[in-house]
């Protein structure tokens, strides 16, 4: 059983993708990123996310993260780490075992390389 | 089993999600994760039942409206989907109008047939081959006595608002269907309702306030109404008051924010959320332009609501005039 399942499946993730979100947004770092973005739509991208990190769904690409984060000017290696620390923090708040919690961040980070276009 | 999207019929095996149907038969949908969270593949239905477990997650407005997620709804009834309600038009008359203030136009349409939607929404007018949107002012019950009521901001030389200025009782227009997400949904009586908008987007919550205290809210409400400047703030108060239903207009709390003055409507509106205790438990609904909408959604957002909460509604002006 994925952590996606052992959380709740969809209707959980939807509400930790709004915790995530929150602490992205408050990030002075990566917020403004968001700052012309539809906020629903976003949110769901977070969730689309976070069900990836989560082994919820094998469909969401590399290949999306790539095309998504293309016209982003000026991410770096610290904007990555700064989102998979987010994950980690959304994950701790919501009681997940650290262990699990590693896994997830070991999977945000495989497209590490396809958000920063190399 | 039948699926039928965008006019043509596809067959549906059992125990098929409506997105693998589609796909199988070379219709390509827009979808990213095929696990229901990023609503991507959002569709509607226009008839049959796409079962509960495609409507997992979604808003409950949503959910009134007919929608439901291609990739988790597996029908097990022959279903409809999705087919453009732009092309349908009912005519209207002209029967009254009044200038509320210089800049703001109140009219009220006599639809041909009954038009069927939610205190909030919005619909397109036409005639003469320009359509504009508008959101409806009054309550489905009030139609057959008034008409259907819309607050008209006039632009100096508007294809839509100019006309509507210059034009006599009588004159024929089309409506749309009405649409949107902004409206009354009951089932949490008790919950805080903040309602805030610039312009005359104030006139589609005033009539959300009225149709949620019509069908028993009990919770506080307050109303932002905000402009750029002290004239902006055309009466919309006053009326809101008058016209509510069987219940205490003192209920109602009403408060102002002008931009000329040094007030931010985005602060002003977590301010008003500050006073109403815990943000989960609040519903907020957002009418006026994009900009100002925008901020207040992320203002309320940060201060902890949930955007399951936030209906809003932004207005965009057309872009081409004349």
């Amino acid at each position: 059983m994925s952590l996606f399942d052992r959380l709740g499946g969809a209707p959980a993730i939807t509400a930790a993708a709004e915790l995530f979100y929150r602490q992205v947004l408050a990030d002075p770092l990566l917020a403004p990123y968001f700052d012309d973005v539809d906020m629903d739509r976003q949110v769901a991208k977070q969730a689309a996310f976070l069900t990836m990190a989560l082994g919820g769904t094998d469909r969401y690409t590399g290949r999306d993260l790539r095309t998504a984060h293309a016209g982003l000017a000026g991410l770096t290696d610290e904007h990555v780490d700064r989102v998979i620390g987010h994950l980690a923090q959304t994950l701790r708040e919501l009681g997940v075992a650290e262990g699990d919690i590693a896994a997830a961040g070991a999977v945000a980070d495989s497209a590490r390389d396809d958000v920063l276009n190399r | 089993m039948l699926l039928t999207f965008d006019g043509d019929g596809y067959e549906l095996r059992t125990g098929e999600s409506v997105l693998e149907c589609l796909s199988r038969h070379g219709v390509e949908l827009l979808s990213l994760c095929r696990a229901g969270t990023c609503h991507s593949c959002l569709l509607r239905a226009e008839c049959g039942d796409p079962g509960e477990a495609g409507r997992g997650g979604l808003k409950p407005t949503l959910r009134a409206s007919g929608y439901f997620l291609a990739c988790l709804a597996r029908p097990v009834t022959d279903l409809t989907v999705g087919a453009p309600a732009s092309d349908i038009i009912t005519p209207a008359t002209l029967v009254r109008s009044e200038r509320r203030a210089p800049h703001v136009l109140v009219i009220w349409l006599r639809p041909l047939r009954p038009v069927g939607f939610r205190a909030g929404q919005h619909v397109t007018l036409s005639r003469d081959g320009v359509t504009r949107p508008y959101s409806i002012a009054n309550l489905p019950t009030e139609v057959a006595r008034d008409g259907l009521e819309f607050h008209v901001r006039v632009y100096p030389g508007g294809a839509m608002s100019g006309w509507l200025a210059d034009t006599a009782p009588g004159a024929r227009l089309g409506l749309g269907v009405p649409a949107g997400e902004c409206f009354y949904l009951p089932g949490r009586p008790a919950a805080p309702l903040l309602l805030a908008g610039t312009g005359t987007g104030i006139a589609p919550l005033a009539a959300i306030a009225r149709d949620a205290l019509a069908a028993g809210h009990r919770g506080p409400v307050t109303v932002l109404q905000g402009a750029a400047e002290p004239g902006g703030l055309y009466p919309a108060e006053g009326p809101l008051r008058s016209r509510v239903p069987g219940g205490d207009p003192a209920r109602i709390r009403w408060r102002t924010c002008v931009l000329s003055r040094g007030q931010d409507i985005a602060e002003e509106v977590g301010l008003e959320l500050a006073r109403l205790g815990d943000p989960a438990i609040v519903r907020a609904y957002l009418c006026g332009g994009a900009g100002s909408v925008a901020r207040m959604r992320r203002a309320l957002f940060m201060a902890g609501m949930s955007l399951q909460s936030i209906q809003a509604d932004a207005f965009v002006p057309a872009v081409v005039a004349g």
